[in-house]
């Protein structure tokens, strides 16, 4: 659903937004509860602040140190009838539940023939915040984004924070919620009023007619910077953000390069195997005649992510390197 | 020995049936493995049925089990009918997933069970949440955890039994502890010689039972299944087996002494009981006959009953990845 452009709005943290989202979903449904790490004092980065008060111990449950229970216990609850919302904080601590996510909550539907569905939301936090170094700073959308079964959004600001995971909570299938930690306090307008964002449906952000610039989540805001600089070298470029990755909104990126003829996808986590050449190489089997260059790509070198502050810079992408990938499909370096 | 008491005789003849059904059904899916007629492969559960048999004589039918890599019989003696099991191992559409699980995937929800489990130790969590569940809708079900002493090594067990207990969940841990993981004996893995001391780290009850002999593994399970339902928590059930058959049909068995199988097979669970059962004289020689006659008619027709099944559509080979409409 489409947010009325005049509707009420209040300003708020992404993280706030995503309060004011569960807020809304227990209200509404009493099958809904959160399982993590720590949240009843709020959670690592305050999205679960206040929940507790409202809904009490027996639906905001703090979880002890073990990412697999946590994620088996939702994935048995979901399966049993309720909507368990699973919190990871940092997105690597998701690799101790790996099993449970890829083999139990990803398969279920489809290895039991249709028989249930596991109606979970399991957010984390992603991406690179100050220093955070190798084990806390990782984007890890593809692998997720790899396994039937699994749909994975990842919104870029508070207003779609809130709807995304308002949709997340209602749907049926095992969703992962992606948080980025550097927007987590970033504040914008959110609606006041209850809405949900659509999972599969992108958003564009800066119309424009020279290239289609495709991202989500954190790089979202570097892209409109990046076009700020573009647009004074007198490129327009379309930023598309994603919101959802699957389902991946096809049709709104193939419209753009229909216009453009250019694409460059931009994320923060890897280029190497990211999502980022799955829409490179989908659109360029789709749509090879509309493009007039070589689609590419931007993301983090191939390499943990750094402490030094001097060395993440370095990996991690940021406007700089959308504006570089811009000149080039344009023909300008 | 086994001697019968504290249960009903129906109660002591049912779990006798279930046993011989599991018995014959499994025997039949080694036979028509070893014929070529099932894709993939599969673990079969002979010699174990008390366990399976006994433990689900003990809960109510919405009570929710989760299985293992081994599970034909716990499907069987959750409720679940013969023929769409069978057309599951054929790849069927008419089976119980559809054929889209097979052996290791069998469940049927509608008679609480969530599932085989190809990841050892997968469904200890499962069942770990459907109790959370449970406690939280207060609809007083139980959840059994099936699982192997190989399965008691992975740290999903650590995770499932330490926040079961610390929430008082309405789980039963069930070891069905026949020895072995694959190849290889749990006396050459496992920190401890009894797996119910587990129990102790997580302050709960563990509980070693003699696993063939149907009367402790049904009134055990009674104990735990009613201490959970209570609201007093989750169990530890060592249970304490031996697989009769290889790990899978086609094992040759190279890791143990045929005449340490042929010693185990003296103690056939199936054969104890049915010498219970007549001391008892709570079935004749022909009754017990009746039984695995009916067993075999069963086991028969659901054979039929895959044969005579189309196999899935191949323009639907993409559906059931999500929910329709969500
Ligand atoms: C996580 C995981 N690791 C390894 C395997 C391979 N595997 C399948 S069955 C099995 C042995 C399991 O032993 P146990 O838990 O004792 O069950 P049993 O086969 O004796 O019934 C192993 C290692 C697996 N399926 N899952
Ligand atoms: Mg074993």
């Amino acid at each position: 659903m489409d947010i009325e452009s005049d509707a009420p709005t209040r300003r708020m943290s992404f993280g706030q937004a995503t309060v004011d989202a569960m807020r809304l979903a227990m209200r509404e449904d009493k099958r809904v509860i959160v399982l993590g790490e720590d949240i009843s004092w709020g959670g690592n980065f305050g999205q679960f602040r206040g929940l507790l008060d409202e809904f009490g111990t027996q639906r905001v449950i703090d979880m002890p140190i073990s990412e697999a229970i946590i994620m088996a216990a939702s994935v048995g609850a979901a399966v049993t009838g309720l909507r368990p919302v699973a919190s990871m904080s940092f997105v690597e601590f998701t690799l101790g539940a790996m099993d449970e996510i890829v083999n139990q909550a990803a398969k279920f539907r489809y290895m039991f023939g249709g028989q249930v569905s596991v109606p979970l939301v399991l957010r984390a936090s992603d991406g690179v915040l100050r220093s955070s170094a190798g084990q806390h700073s990782s984007s890890l959308e593809g692998l997720f984004t790899h396994l039937p079964g699994l749909k994975v959004v990842a919104p870029s600001n508070p207003a779609d924070a809130k709807g995304l995971l308002r949709a997340a909570i209602a749907d049926n299938d095992p969703v992962v919620y992606l948080e980025n930690k550097k927007i987590t306090a970033k504040r914008g307008p959110v609606p006041v009023e209850d809405y949900r964002v659509a999972l599969g449906s992108a958003a564009i952000c800066r119309p424009g007619t020279d290239l289609t610039l495709v991202t989500y989540s954190v790089m979202t805001g570097h892209a409109l910077s990046a076009c700020r600089r573009l647009a004074e070298m007198g490129i327009e470029a379309e930023v598309i953000d994603l919101r959802s990755l699957v389902p991946l909104d096809l049709a709104t990126v193939l419209r753009s390069v229909a216009k453009t003829g250019r694409l460059v996808v931009a994320h923060e986590a890897w280029t190497f195997g990211g999502f980022g050449a799955e829409v490179v190489a989908t659109i360029t089997s789709r749509a090879f005649d509309l493009l007039q260059a070589a689609p590419v790509r931007v993301g983090a070198r191939s390499a943990p992510i750094p402490f030094s502050p001097a060395l993440e810079e370095e990996v991690v992408p940021g406007p700089d390197q959308i504006v570089e990938a811009a000149r080039k499909v344009m023909g300008l370096s | 020995m086994s001697t019968i008491d504290g249960m009903t005789p129906d109660r002591a003849a049912h779990i006798h049936r279930t046993m011989v059904r599991i018995r014959v059904f499994e025997s039949r899916v080694e036979e028509l493995f070893k014929a070529g007629k099932l894709p993939g492969f599969v673990h079969t559960y002979i010699g174990q049925e008390a366990i399976a048999a006994g433990v689900c004589a003990a809960l109510q039918p919405d009570d929710y089990i989760t299985s293992t890599h081994r599970g034909h019989g716990h499907a069987i003696a959750k409720g679940m009918a013969m023929g769409p099991i069978m057309a599951e191992l054929y790849g069927k559409e008419t089976g119980a997933c559809r054929g889209r699980g097979g052996s290791m995937h069998v469940a049927d929800f509608s008679v609480g069970m969530l599932g085989a489990n190809g990841i050892v130790a997968g469904g200890l969590g499962i069942a770990t949440g459907a109790a959370l569940s449970a406690r939280y809708r207060e609809s007083g079900q139980v959840a059994v955890g099936f699982f192997g002493d190989g399965g008691i090594n992975k740290g999903t067990f650590h995770e499932a039994l330490n926040f079961a207990a610390a929430h008082r969940l309405a789980v039963v841990f069930v070891c069905e502890n026949n020895q072995y993981a694959q190849f290889t004996s749990r006396l050459r893995t496992t920190s401890v010689e009894n797996l119910a001391d587990r129990a102790a780290a997580y302050g709960i009850p563990g509980i070693t039972v003699d696993g063939n002999d149907p009367n402790q593994t049904h009134l055990r399970s009674m104990e735990a299944v009613e201490r959970a339902r209570s609201g007093l928590g989750p169990s530890l059930l060592n249970m304490e087996t031996y697989r009769f058959g290889g790990h899978y049909v086609g094992d040759a068995e190279v890791y143990r002494e045929a005449s340490e199988v042929e010693d185990r097979r003296q103690s056939d669970p199936i054969r104890t009981w049915e010498r219970a059962l007549s001391d008892h004289g709570i079935m004749t020689e022909v009754g017990l006959k009746t039984i695995w006659k009916e067993a075999e008619a069963e086991t028969e027709a659901a054979v039929r009953y895959a044969e005579n099944s189309p196999d899935p559509e191949v323009s639907t080979a993409l559906d059931f990845v999500f929910t329709a409409g969500s």
